[in-house]
């Protein structure tokens, strides 16, 4: 089975491959400040010109998405799997 | 019947009904052929009024073919073929012709000139389709079935008093567009109508609670039919209708959050297409043509991608029993394609560049900073963010790496699936992937042509805005990774009202009732058994020497008949009711071409 083969040696590496796309991240949000690359004439607000706004936008929404959604779930959402089961 | 004109529903319909007549090597060809007829079909329409039928004082249109309806008959038709092959291998020909006869439901809407028709074939649609969950056995799916049917019945009632009361106003039985605030109660009776069918809240519980237990199979069909159905059924009737916005956003983010807490992978599935409806009926609220054009192509790319991610789930599902994030886990050894295949489903749905998403969601989004909705806009993409972090990474993370959490009997029967679900999923996935890479494919499909050319999300912005905003979203799912570890419980969510208050109601009522109930038994048994008993004996003398003798007869006749019905008749409900309404559709589709 290749695929699996693929996938165990990149499993192998974990710390080379997070290495790599952490460099990944890096370029993109530098790629993302270059006027010559990125034009930002297409960008619908002020706000968007900032350098890195979406990667702000993307780690803080991902962190409010999964506290607020916890905290909804602890107000009595969350119950146990047997709950309509009596 | 004016001109000969086959509808495609109806290859679908008579191919449901002949299925289970045949032996079990015919079987095999009629599920691949009649889907591909039926798809073929669709593609060979022509633009214009077709199947008109005089009916009473009403012309009714069976179809009305344009490029609106074209873009959704295309896709369903599509999607009928890749999951009857999915599920090529279930030997209970009843599943496969429950299933057509949904996907002729969808069809029939879609390509309904009238109320009427749309009427008849969103009902079919309702009745076929419980039978996908029925399908699945046990009492927890029966259940889920009867509550599906209950709500899309109170929905179906809700459309039909909307119809009758806009046939009393205008005289007309037409499905035209209407104008926003237009039409009155008649028109939003209509609009609650196709909002529950779209699974909006607050008239939605019913979606992640039948998808969630329908058969590894069914969930295809459903997770690709009825929400999208309605997707069209608003751009035919509600563009424009502002209300529409904010619903949309608020369906957009509350599957997220859902997702979040939910341990079913399916189930977690289902509450994201609550999600991904939402950013559809949002663009049809906008209504401008960039939006309608968006709504449609992401119905188009959404019905393929979330199509292959229950086909995913549906086969880990299938081969190992489980569906629980805490019940699985490591499967990358065991089932490394199904691994591929969902992943590719879940980057098209998160818009990755070169995947399906990319290029429908950003047409919504960007009619909607185009429009000047700026909040609307960036809650969309908020959602965005929440559809990658449950669908791109929380669903293959939990099932395939993460601990392994699998009994020893799951890891043992986990395994790839048989070569058709795989040969289904290869087709879905290739198809998310080519639409991703090669956009006129979907963008010719599209209703409003005029609008086309102006959009291009090819831009070097919006790969760079999209890439970070996904990628620092993995970011931070791997930072709070603890956080989202699954845990063994279920989510309350609205359809508690009919599920639990339900039962309180029952025994608060049960204290009282049954005392009425004690109470006048004894009132009965003091005051009027003694006259009772007095008149019942001179009753009895008549009976025995009157009426017996002609009873008797008739019961001997009724008997014999009786044992006759009673082949047919197994007293599965289910099954009764299968026979039921397969002899109302064959009567009614009689009543209608011999008309």
């Amino acid at each position: 089975m290749k695929l699996v083969q693929i996938i165990e040696w990149l499993r192998a590496r974990l710390r080379w491959v997070v290495k790599v796309c952490l460099a990944i991240l890096a370029v993109l949000v530098l790629l993302d400040a270059v006027p010559g690359v990125v034009d930002k004439s297409h960008a619908h607000t002020q706000i968007e010109r900032w350098p890195g706004f979406w990667a702000i936008f993307g780690v803080v929404g991902c962190a409010l998405l999964i506290v607020v959604s916890k905290a909804f779930g602890k107000l009595g959402i969350m119950r146990k799997e047997d709950y309509y089961d009596e | 019947m004016s001109d000969l004109w086959l509808h495609p529903a109806l290859i679908l319909v008579l191919g449901a009904l002949v299925l289970p007549w045949l032996p079990e090597r015919a079987r095999k060809i009629w599920l691949l052929a009649i889907p591909l007829l039926a798809f073929w079909r669709v593609t060979q329409l022509t633009p214009g009024i077709h199947g008109e039928l005089a009916f009473l004082k009403w012309t009714l249109v069976f179809g009305r073919v344009d490029a609106l309806s074209q873009i959704f008959g295309y896709i369903m038709g599509l999607v009928c073929v890749i999951a009857t092959l999915y599920g090529w291998h279930v030997k209970e020909s009843g599943q496969h012709s429950a299933a057509w006869f949904y996907a002729a439901g969808s069809l029939g809407v879609i390509y309904a000139g009238d109320f009427l028709v749309l009427f008849v074939f969103w009902e079919l649609m309702a009745f076929a389709s419980v039978f996908l969950v029925w399908y699945r056995r046990g009492r927890r799916a029966l259940a889920a079935g009867f509550r599906y049917l209950l709500v899309h019945v109170a929905g179906g009632l809700s459309l039909l008093a909307g119809i009758i009361l806009h046939h009393g106003a205008t005289g007309s039985l037409a499905f035209q567009s209407m104008a926003w605030g237009q039409g009155g109660v008649a028109a939003w009776l209509i609009l609650v109508g196709f909002l529950l069918n779209a699974a909006v809240p607050p008239l939605h519980a019913w979606l992640p609670d039948a998808y969630a237990e329908g058969t590894f199979n069914g969930s295809v069909f459903l997770s690709a039919l009825t929400t999208k159905t309605a997707v069209y059924a608003l751009c035919r009737g509600f563009a424009g209708w502002e209300i529409l916005v904010p619903l949309g956003v608020v369906m957009a983010l509350y599957g997220v959050v859902y997702a979040v807490l939910e341990n079913d992978c399916r189930r977690l599935l289902a509450y994201h297409i609550i999600s991904q409806v939402g950013y559809m009926v949002a663009g049809v609220g906008m209504g401008t043509a960039m939006a309608i054009n968006g709504a449609c192509a992401h119905a188009f790319a959404h019905i393929l991608y979330k199509g292959l991610l229950f086909m995913g789930c549906g086969a880990v599902l299938h081969m190992t029993g489980e569906s629980r994030f805490t019940e699985l886990g490591g499967l990358y050894k065991k089932m490394p394609w199904t691994f591929l295949f969902t992943l590719i489903g879940g980057l098209s749905i998160s818009a990755f560049p070169l995947f399906s998403g990319f290029v429908s969601k950003s047409m919504i989004v960007a009619a909607g900073f185009e429009g000047h909705r700026l909040g609307a806009a960036y809650l969309l993409m908020l959602a965005s963010v929440g559809t990658f972090l449950h669908t791109g990474l929380k669903v293959p993370y939990f099932i395939w790496f993460g601990q392994n959490r699998c009994r020893p009997e799951t890891w043992e029967r986990a395994a790839d699936p048989p070569w058709n679900m795989n040969a289904a999923m290869a087709i879905a996935s290739f198809l998310c992937i080519f639409i991703g890479i090669y956009t006129p494919y979907l963008y010719n499909m599209l209703p409003h042509q005029e609008v086309v050319a102006d959009y291009h999300p090819y831009t070097a912005y919006h790969i760079s805005e999209t890439l970070l905003v996904l990628l620092f979203t993995a970011v931070g799912f791997f930072l709070l990774l603890k956080k989202l570890e699954p845990t063994p419980t279920i989510s309350l969510d609205l359809d508690w009202f009919y599920r639990k208050a339900g039962r309180v109601f029952l025994r608060v009522a049960e204290g009282p009732v049954q005392c009425l109930d004690a109470w006048v038994g004894t009132l009965y048994q003091r005051l009027g058994l003694a006259g009772l008993m007095r008149a019942a004996r001179l009753m009895g003398q008549f009976d025995q020497r009157v009426i017996d003798g002609a009873v008797d007869g008739l019961a001997a006749a009724i008997g014999a008949a009786g044992a006759r019905v009673r082949l047919a008749q197994r007293g599965h409900l289910q099954e009764s009711l299968a026979l039921a309404f397969a002899m109302a559709a064959v009567l009614l589709l009689l009543f209608l071409w011999i008309w």
